[in-house]
């Protein structure tokens, strides 16, 4: 597998993004080429699942869209990929969030994961 | 022809400038040593003996480290004859994947996994007989008729059935070089490739 490592290394770009997991809610910002246009389409979603390692990582970003579930796949290192925007982080118990699927409305819902900061904040 | 001996490390994928993503197998190819130059005027035809991957000296056979020690180097693993080879060697010199560039159409040549004794319809993809239903049962992955009635009273040679399946030698064309990391020796070429990880593949062109 040291093979393989090395040559991940070797192809990732150093790119930033923010660290965030299943649950948390994210806007990704991706180039589409639309004739010989190139825009910035934004992606804003929850954030159901992580998978892979280095160079193939990926991470799928559920959305409602007109009542209509939306799921959508991006490679990390893929270089349409312009940035990721962490909105919130949720407060959830599993890696994988395909239970959202069977959800709607209000159970749909992912609780806000509140900071220590924040937390004494509002207890003012 | 050109080519190298190499061995298969695993699969990954890699992306163009425009995101489009391609899987590919990385193999680690060469170094290899010229252990024999075959010429058309002693050997009635021209040749490159090519040899990779170590071998431990006390698993040598004397046949083969007197062979080697020919091209001055230790005893190899693998050996094999690449005919008309494009570029001159001279006996003890290297092949390393500097032969190859990026977006270079190649051959690979490789030995598929071991299935086993596997049925006709992994074996030769015969589609069974009959229905789930309707009465019939146990027909799904049969092989059918094996052949006539009592003129010829016996089944044809060749007849396909079942038996032990793959390790078989499969060339693939057409594979093209994605990426070439000539420090660690690494070659990137699209696509899998036939064999286990770890297996002995050859890279053609």
């Amino acid at each position: 597998m040291n093979a393989i490592a090395y040559v991940h290394e070797q192809l990732t770009g150093k790119k930033e993004f923010p660290k965030f997991k299943a649950g948390d809610n994210i806007t990704v910002n991706y180039k589409i080429i639309e004739g010989n246009k190139e825009r910035i389409q934004s992606f804003k979603g929850d954030v159901i699942k992580r998978q892979g390692t280095g160079h193939t990582a990926c991470f799928t970003v559920r959305k409602i869209s007109d009542g209509v579930g939306v799921e959508r796949l991006f490679p990390f290192f893929s270089p349409n990929i312009e940035s990721i925007v962490l909105n919130k982080t949720g407060n959830v118990r599993r890696a994988k969030l395909f239970y959202q699927r069977k959800r709607s409305g209000k159970s749909a819902r992912i609780r806000e994961k509140r900071m220590a900061v924040v937390a004494t904040d509002t207890a003012k | 022809m050109k080519g190298i001996i190499g061995k298969k490390i695993g699969m990954t994928s890699i992306f163009d400038p425009t995101g489009k993503q391609t899987a590919c197998t990385i193999i680690e190819a060469g170094p290899c040593v010229v252990t024999q130059v075959k010429t058309k005027e002693s050997d009635g035809y021209s040749a490159l003996q090519l040899s990779f991957g170590e071998k431990k000296e006390k698993h040598a056979t004397q046949a083969e480290k007197n062979h080697f020690a020919k091209a001055s180097t230790a005893p190899k693993k693998f050996s094999k004859e690449f005919r008309d080879f494009a570029i001159e060697k001279n006996i003890g010199e290297t092949v390393t994947v500097d032969i190859f560039a990026e977006g270079d159409k190649v051959e690979v040549v490789g030995t598929t996994k071991g299935k086993g004794f596997q049925g006709v319809v992994k074996r030769h993809g015969f589609h069974g007989v009959g229905q789930q239903s309707h009465g019939q049962h146990d027909r799904q992955r049969a092989p059918g008729s094996l052949g006539n009635s009592s003129d010829a009273a016996r089944v044809m040679k060749g007849m396909k059935m079942a038996g032990r399946t793959g390790t078989d030698r499969v060339k693939l064309k057409g594979l093209k070089v994605v990426k070439i990391f000539a420090e660690k020796n690494y070659i990137l070429v699209s696509g899998s490739v036939p064999g286990h990880i770890g297996s002995i593949v050859l890279i053609q062109k």
